[in-house]
């Protein structure tokens, strides 16, 4: 009798070799505890607007349950191309520039495995998004972190990028403003990058998700610096300014045969994005302004309330200049960011991300998302402020 | 500034019961000008008044409520105003519109109970000057009053944590 246990690993390399996310243990000890409040959701509090979702209802009944063409809806990529115009300061071609993905992390995916090859190397900032070093390493290219650091306000310092290129860099990877820092780029700084980019022959990948919840003035897109259209893949989408997550709508835009490569991936793998949801995107697109911009004055308040409370606590914090999120350090409680999360949960059942799930320097700090309702950020705080008095 | 200004009164208009501090701080600005704003216009009558929205049920017997359409005859250059303020000066009417469309003015109009509410059309309304004639729409229940819901939405939980 043989054994019909096999020896061999059915898992590949380079997938057996990516690390768990870091919050993924935390996820599961703050769902096994009751009434806890959450500063921990990387999501908005809001239901998606009505009228976003009565077209999504209105689609139904009309029967638009089919696949779509691979690009996406051509309706859905001109309302796209026309919201891209005045928003980010640049005009795409719908036809021919412009593909709608599964939320921005599949543009964003599509991208990267359009561009690379194994051994190419993709310089990008931490603290990030947690899915950018893994989705890069899927590639099996390299990636090659820059830290951003408390005293620049975790803006990029463009220097320190170009330091980080190698005859290898095929792409940066940008993300402002910034999950979890809030952090945002000035127009100087995203100039730097650009004359960066170009002198180093790089392709900027831009993940502007977060674009319209900036607090300060809109800076354009570096998409639409001179020079820059023809090098950069702009990745936006639905889920945050709209409150849009479930509805998983991205896209991508960005020069044609990049687009074109980037539609080979998403035909042999996703198809098409759903048309329901695509429908819903028109009608973002078209006429979600007004819910959005109440969104974000009760974002900016939320910001205001919580950057007062953590800084009287002693919590050092910069006021971030967009997304949803505050990005304390905890240096001055002695704590590491995993401890102090965790024993935060513990004693006062409030619950934040330890710093080190966006970051290998993320120790000092935690994420404390302000997408929920202010008389909880209140309570939060309150909690947290006991906690830290305790220490 | 003006865009300060008018922040605050935002503010106000969804929170009335919202301090001074707590507006300064949810807006990022000094004490002391929110205190002045709120000041100024509670002055100069920007601010009317502040009252609380209180469901029916806080009420043994709640009040009873009608829409009515009231047609009115314009006069020589005063137009609805002056029968629109007279029609105010009732403590039964609660809100005075003037609007386009088939009707003129459009009234809210509260009472103890429905004969209350018929007998003030009757005796009151339909008799003023001016005033040609009414449509009386008694209110059956209310879903949303003032930008808020009346009722309960069914809660969607979100995940505790995400990235």
């Amino acid at each position: 009798m043989s054994d019909s246990k096999s020896r061999r690993s059915w898992i590949a390399d380079h997938i057996a070799g990516l690390p768990r996310s870091g919050i993924r243990d935390f996820f599961e000890l703050v769902m096994s505890m009751d009434d806890v409040i959450s500063l921990g959701v990387g999501e908005p509090d809001f239901d998606t607007p009505w009228g976003i979702r009565e077209a999504t209802i209105h689609a139904l009944e009309k029967g638009r349950t089919s696949y779509t063409s691979n690009l996406g809806l051509l309706q859905a990529r001109e309302a796209i191309c026309d919201y891209c115009t005045p928003h980010f300061g640049i005009q795409y071609n719908p036809k021919t520039e412009c593909i709608v993905t599964v939320g921005v992390s599949e543009a964003l995916d599509l991208a990267l495995r359009a561009i690379l090859n194994p051994g190419d190397e993709v310089v990008y900032h931490e603290p990030c998004y947690v899915s950018y070093s893994p989705s890069i390493r899927m590639c099996h290219a390299t990636p090659v972190a820059v830290t951003t650091k408390q005293a620049d306000n975790f803006a990029l310092d463009p220097e320190a990028l170009a330091a980080a290129i190698t005859p290898r860099t095929k792409a940066i990877l940008l993300n402002f403003p910034n999950n979890p820092t809030g952090a945002n780029l000035s127009p100087e700084q995203k100039q730097r990058i650009a004359e960066i980019a170009i002198e180093r022959d790089v392709l900027v990948l831009t993940d502007e998700i977060y674009s319209e919840l900036t607090y300060g003035p809109i800076s354009p897109s570096i998409a639409s610096l001179p020079g820059m259209k023809e090098r950069t893949i702009l990745l936006h989408g639905f889920s945050k300014a709209f409150a849009m997550t479930g509805y998983r709508i991205g896209y991508a835009c960005g020069p044609q045969v990049l687009i074109e490569a980037m539609m080979k991936i998403h035909q042999y793998s996703m198809l098409c994005a759903s048309i329901m949801g695509q429908d819903a995107a028109i009608e973002a697109c078209r006429n979600g302004r007004p819910a959005m911009e109440h969104m974000r004055f009760e974002y900016e308040q939320r910001r205001n309330v919580i950057v007062n409370r953590l800084n009287k606590m002693g919590l050092t914090c910069a006021k971030p200049e967009g997304a949803f999120y505050a990005y304390p350090s905890i240096a001055s409680t002695g704590l590491d960011s995993a401890e102090f999360a965790k024993r935060l949960l513990m004693e006062e059942k409030v619950a934040v991300v330890p710093g080190s799930a966006f970051s290998s320097d993320g120790a000092s700090y935690i994420r404390c998302a302000y997408a929920t309702r202010i008389e909880v950020i209140e309570e939060a705080m309150d909690r947290m402020a006991a906690f830290i008095g305790r220490l | 500034m003006e865009k300060r200004r008018e922040q605050i009164l935002q503010v106000l208009r969804q929170n009335a019961r919202l301090s001074a501090e707590q507006i300064a701080e949810r807006l990022d600005l000094d004490v002391t000008f929110v205190e002045q704003v709120i000041a100024e216009s509670e002055a100069s009558q920007i601010i009317r008044g502040y009252y609380a929205l209180i469901h029916d049920k806080g009420f043994k017997q709640p009040q009873v409520r009608a829409l009515i359409e009231v047609h009115v005859q314009p006069e020589r250059d005063v137009g609805f105003d002056r029968i629109a303020r007279n029609i105010s000066r009732f403590d039964e009417v609660s809100d005075v519109i003037l609007v386009s469309g088939g009707y003129d003015l459009l009234l809210t109009v509260t009472g103890e109970s429905l004969q209350d509410v018929a007998d003030f059309v009757a005796s009151k309304l339909a008799t003023m000057q001016g005033v040609q004639s009414t449509r009386t729409m008694f209110m059956l229940r209310k879903y949303k009053e003032a930008g808020f819901k009346l009722e309960e939405d069914d809660v969607h939980e979100r995940l505790q944590v995400t990235p």
